[in-house]
């Protein structure tokens, strides 16, 4: 990975003017604050997301990535500044925010006792949809869980649980979907088959703010990234605006070697959209 | 409470019974080791102490229902505990339902395991000589104050679930009141024991339960022990409801 640390002192970001995009904001965080005790994890962090689109926050281990996505899923109170999704003040209005979005956090939040299906009719429930079953039925075809649906989820590969967590983000049809390090821990098929999930979403217009520590994962999904540096986002852009801070490219000749990933991939012939490939295996 | 509250609560106590259904050694667990008492003081120890009643398994009934209970509650901690730590509890918490469904969820499935292990127990009385005259309202009487008791203790177990930082801690707060029982009416009258034990026993919630449940058991009038019972059960619901919602608010914020 690229130490975002020398990077930022090398190419030091340009100052931006505060975006006015009213009514295209799906999120809008300005001045946020958290601190624990003597650690300031968030200090000032100001953030548009339009939309429909994907950003992806972007930052090493303990940039505040999570407690960032905490706060904008009313999980954390903020010690300042302001922050609204959907239109609604995450502190005044934190019931409508819940209406608003679905959280898909770091670490599986599915139910390992049930199965696939249940755990999906459960939140389904939840959500008080109509017809959870149907629903649950839908969204297990739909990530090529239907063969494993009635297993229960203890018995699930990684990428499997995964594909289940996120589907049971989907119920509902949340306007805001906040995925924190969806692909973590992941071996390379499952990542690429949570890339795949990802940007099915944000073609089905779903606003989708995505946190990630790697580089390639922010350059493949996102349509605009935002870089959380020690509490702060030091600078934000589509990749051809961040691009643009570095010096133009040089054309130089370097045989290229295929990279381990690319290897492993075509060793075991995994693809990205083989959904139910490892429940057959 | 709202109507979503209680759709939410019914979802999230669909979901732990299974959780119990599926996992039924935690029950047999929770039952086998009052079974074993139970046979170890009728068919061992019982022969030697002198309870002044005519049949020991009578006398010890009571008892051993409330250490059923007291052991089976620390499983609500311990499952409270698990859904903090899988992260389940912040996907309930960051959707559009009452945030006390994901708590009352738990608290209700630990009422009806508690009730299966209680009546399992009781079967079991039955042919190791258990036999009770009581009427269907005394039956109900003893069940009412059982649940009560139960949830005092489930609540106690909520604190602990919340706060505990590991799952052995959090079942470990069970270890003094499964004790309790011993150094109260339980086992042998009160007045065999020194003053001193004798006046903690007497004074202590558990010895005015089992004396209220064993005086509905004989068809003997309960006289003052009920009240006394059903405030000590009371007493610790309301406080450790309170306790158990506030340690809840800071930790979810």
């Amino acid at each position: 990975m690229l130490d975002l640390g020398l990077l930022l002192t090398l190419y030091p970001p340009p100052r931006r003017g505060a975006m006015n995009t009213a009514d295209q904001t799906a999120i809008r965080v300005r001045g946020l604050r958290k601190s624990y005790k003597d650690l300031h994890v968030l200090r000032g962090v100001d953030l548009d997301v339009a939309r429909g689109s994907i950003v992806a926050l972007l930052g090493s281990n303990g940039a505040g990535k999570t407690t960032m996505v905490r706060i904008l899923a009313t999980l954390l109170k903020p010690d300042g500044g302001t922050a609204s999704v959907n239109g609604y003040d995450v502190v005044a209005e934190p019931e409508r925010v819940r209406e608003s979005i679905s959280l898909t956090g770091q670490f599986a939040a599915v139910d390992a006792i049930l199965t696939g299906r249940e755990n999906l009719v459960m939140i389904a429930k939840l959500r008080q949809v109509a017809e959870p079953r149907t629903v649950a039925d839908a969204l297990l075809e739909r990530f090529g869980l239907a063969d494993a649906a009635g297993r229960r989820v203890s018995t699930y590969s990684g990428g499997m649980r995964r594909r289940l967590d996120i589907a049971m983000s989907l119920i509902g049809d949340p306007a805001v979907i906040y995925l924190d390090e969806p692909t973590t821990g992941l071996d390379p098929e499952g990542r690429l088959e949570v890339w795949q999930v990802v940007q099915d979403l944000a073609d089905g217009g779903t606003t989708v703010l995505l946190t990630t520590q790697y580089l390639d994962e922010a350059e493949k999904l996102a349509d605009r990234i935002a870089i959380l540096h020690e509490g702060a986002i030091i600078t934000s852009g589509t990749l051809a605006e961040l691009r643009e801070l570095l010096p133009p490219a040089k054309v130089e000749y370097v045989e290229r070697q295929p990279t381990l990933e690319e290897i492993f991939l075509s060793i075991v012939g995994g693809k990205a959209t083989s959904g139910s490939e490892e429940e057959r295996r | 409470m709202s109507a979503r509250t209680y759709s939410g609560t019914g979802v999230m106590l669909g979901r732990s019974l299974r959780h119990i259904t599926r996992s039924m050694d935690t029950v047999i667990t929770v039952t086998v080791m009052p079974i074993a008492m139970m046979l170890l003081f009728v068919y061992v120890f019982g022969g030697a102490i002198e309870a002044g009643t005519g049949d020991y398994a009578n006398y010890l009934m009571p008892g051993i229902l409330l250490i059923a209970i007291a052991s089976g509650v620390a499983y609500t901690s311990y499952r409270l505990y698990n859904d903090l730590q899988s992260g389940i509890f912040e996907r309930f918490h960051s959707m559009p339902i009452a945030r006390s469904a994901a708590l009352w969820g738990h608290v209700l499935t630990s009422v009806v395991s508690n009730a299966i292990s209680v009546a399992l127990i009781v079967l079991v009385g039955l042919l190791v000589g258990f036999r009770s005259s009581a009427g269907p309202l005394a039956w109900l009487a003893v069940a009412g104050i059982l649940v009560l008791f139960t949830l005092a203790l489930t609540w106690i177990a909520v604190i602990a679930g919340l706060s505990a930082s590991s799952p052995d801690g959090a079942s470990a707060f069970s270890y003094p009141i499964v004790f309790l029982p011993f150094v109260s009416s339980a086992f042998v009258p009160t007045d065999t024991m020194p003053a001193p034990v004798a006046a903690f026993a007497e004074h202590q919630p558990v010895t005015s339960i089992v004396d209220t449940i064993r005086d509905l058991f004989a068809q003997r009038p309960v006289g003052n022990d009920i009240w006394i019972a059903l405030a000590w059960c009371t007493g610790v619901l309301v406080v450790a409801y309170a306790i158990a919602t506030a340690v809840y608010r800071r930790k979810i914020a």
